[in-house]
């Protein structure tokens, strides 16, 4: 099956660091439009229907609007690229192959708000994107398509580069800027938004690495020609990383509303060593992990919260006959347990005590009463966390309860066995 | 051999280190934003943590409180209190790697390198790391050797791996 590249479009055909090459597949066109008539930005997007590319879908062009109604002496436009959710790797892709499109849409993104200064916050566990994107950015600047007169057209916006250092929260947007401000990297409890008061309190615009790259190809060509990819109410194509037991591993762009099972067998190849495809957890380490019976499920948001899947940022990871999902379960728990901040209770000492339920359960110890109290406290951090990360961290328990409930079987002999 | 204990890498942080430690600093007084960038920075000439005399002098020379330096350098993965070895292998055992048989990749690496997860060895050239997602789900199992991304890792490329990065600091002159 053939992708459709538009993110990715001609990635691979050209130097990824030089502005010019970028220019001469057609690269900063879009930038062009949006510099004739800035004012106009913000309908477009909001005419595209593009939808945010990390994870929560929020319409962008309702978001920039946020920010360009926002009165302040500065605005920032803030590229997340914290890629920080397990089975996720889209976003080092683009920024490898085509980092000048990030730039592009950076720059479209702060002409639409008004914004003077851009950052990227990327995750320190990519240093050998960080290299690729220090050299994009000041071919970037040496073309005039960064600095105090972009283009010629009296429009003055640069970016800085900044390393994170290891920790996955810093993917949610607040703790993001608490890091950016050289701070430990605590969410923030909102409203304001950082649409309003972000960055040093000022009018910001976060968005995801992909979501940005999407905008010069909505001003080159138009929302209608956007709206022509994806479903009604998600267009465009979406980047999806395959992962885990799958022949073909990897970063594949299609419409969204392809289906799990298009990806699975076609462009991924299914498990290897004819082994069969038992479950896939969806949307990464936070999202649902579903059966092999719902392969048939199109990946855009709608359909997968119909089946109780997660859409998120479109990462599949399958799991073959061999897998043990409560093995499976522990090791994302200890990754939440880790990765949790301890600003707020709920998620602080909730993991510990999923995990510890979870362990149970592995082990063969759990009693009667167990999985009550396993989904009590799971439904009770659904509410009662203060951000994504605990919110969502129950997640692949509650759907393992739901689709696989035999492996809560209390006295469970398979899992003594496997422990 | 055993791993040594970080204990005994401390006397690398002398005067000399602690010099270019002010400097570093020094350029972002009053800048208490800057902060990460300058512990990466520093981590980097203090053999790859920032222990305490360390973390002091960022303090004095950025004139932001110690509190707020170890505040934020137990916060993030990246940063270490103790001095590391020279070599930073960072293992992923988040869930992709994971069920691609992480557990037998550690187990090589500690094999080939005679220390275990967390350690560093006598010679001070290695410090072995388990770590969350790095991204490189496309090559699971993987691991973030310094700068670099090893995917598709067997028991047989651990060893030749840290063959290889043995023969290659000792080119460089060794730990």
């Amino acid at each position: 099956m053939e992708e459709t590249r538009v993110v990715l479009d001609k990635a691979g055909e050209f130097l990824p660091t030089s502005a010019r090459a970028y220019e001469a597949v057609g690269g900063y066109t879009g930038l062009r439009k949006a510099l004739a008539d800035p004012d106009q930005i913000v309908e477009i997007i909001k005419a595209s229907g593009l939808r945010g590319r990390g994870g929560a879908g929020f319409p962008t062009g309702l978001k920039m609007s946020f920010t360009k109604a926002a009165a302040a002496d500065h605005k920032y436009v803030v590229c997340n690229a914290d890629e920080g959710e397990p089975g996720t790797n889209k976003d080092r892709v683009i920024m490898e192959e085509v980092p000048h499109r990030l730039i592009e849409g950076m720059i479209i993104a702060a002409l639409a708000v008004g914004a003077d200064q851009g950052y990227i916050y990327l995750r320190a566990e990519y240093p050998h994107v960080k290299k690729v994107l220090e050299k994009a950015l000041e071919d970037a600047r040496q073309h005039g398509f960064l600095g105090t007169d972009i283009l010629g057209s009296g429009f003055a916006f640069d970016i800085q580069l900044f390393i994170g250092a290891g920790a996955y929260v810093c993917g949610e947007e607040t703790a993001l800027l608490d890091s950016l401000e050289g701070k430990r990297g605590e969410p923030r409890v909102k409203p304001p938004y950082p649409g309003v008061a972000g960055l040093w309190g000022k009018p910001t615009l976060v968005n995801n690495v992909e979501t940005l790259a999407n905008l010069p190809a909505i001003m080159e060509h138009g929302p209608k020609w956007y709206r022509r990819l994806g479903t009604e109410r998600f267009p465009g194509t979406k980047l999806f990383t395959l992962s885990g037991n799958i022949t073909n591993p990897g970063v594949y762009e299609f419409p969204v509303g392809v289906t799990i099972r298009q990806l699975f067998e076609e462009v991924g190849g299914g498990c290897p060593n004819g082994k069969r495809l038992y479950a896939i957890q969806t949307g990464g380490a936070s999202g649902n992990i579903i059966p092999a019976s719902l392969l048939d499920t199109p990946l855009d948001p709608e359909s997968c919260d119909g089946v109780g899947a997660t859409f998120g940022a479109g990462d599949l990871m399958f799991m073959d006959e061999t897998c043990c999902l409560l093995d499976v379960l522990e090791n994302l728990t200890e990754f939440f347990v880790k990765e949790s901040c301890g600003k707020c209770c709920p998620c602080r000492e909730g993991n510990p005590q999923l995990l510890h339920l979870v362990r149970k359960f592995r082990h063969g110890t759990a009693q009667e009463g167990d999985l009550d109290l396993l989904v009590e406290l799971g439904k009770a951090m659904t509410v009662g966390c203060l951000c994504g990360l605990g919110q969502m961290a129950p997640n692949p328990i509650l759907s393992v309860v739901r689709f696989f409930p035999q492996v809560f079987a209390v006295n469970n002999a398979y899992a003594r066995e496997v422990s | 051999m055993q791993g040594a204990a970080r204990e005994e890498l401390r006397p690398q942080i002398d005067e000399e280190v602690l010099r270019k430690v002010a400097e570093i600093a020094g350029r972002w007084k009053g800048r208490p934003d800057m902060l990460i960038p300058v512990l990466h920075e520093v981590q980097e000439v203090a053999g790859n943590g920032i222990p305490k005399e360390v973390a002091k002098t960022v303090s004095e020379a950025m004139g932001v409180p110690l509190a707020q330096i170890y505040s934020v350098q137990t916060f993030y993965s990246f940063f270490s209190k103790e001095p590391r070895g020279k070599i930073l292998i960072r293992l992923c055992k988040t869930a992709p790697c994971h069920i691609k048989g992480t557990k037998r990749i550690l187990e090589a690496f500690e094999r080939a390198l005679g220390i275990q997860a967390g350690e560093t060895t006598e010679d001070g050239l290695f410090t072995l790391e388990t770590c969350e997602c790095i991204g490189a789900c496309d090559v699971s199992p993987a691991a973030l050797v310094d700068d670099t991304v090893y995917g598709h890792l067997t028991e047989e490329k651990v060893v030749e791996l840290v063959q290889a990065l043995r023969e290659r600091a000792d080119l460089d002159g060794g730990a």
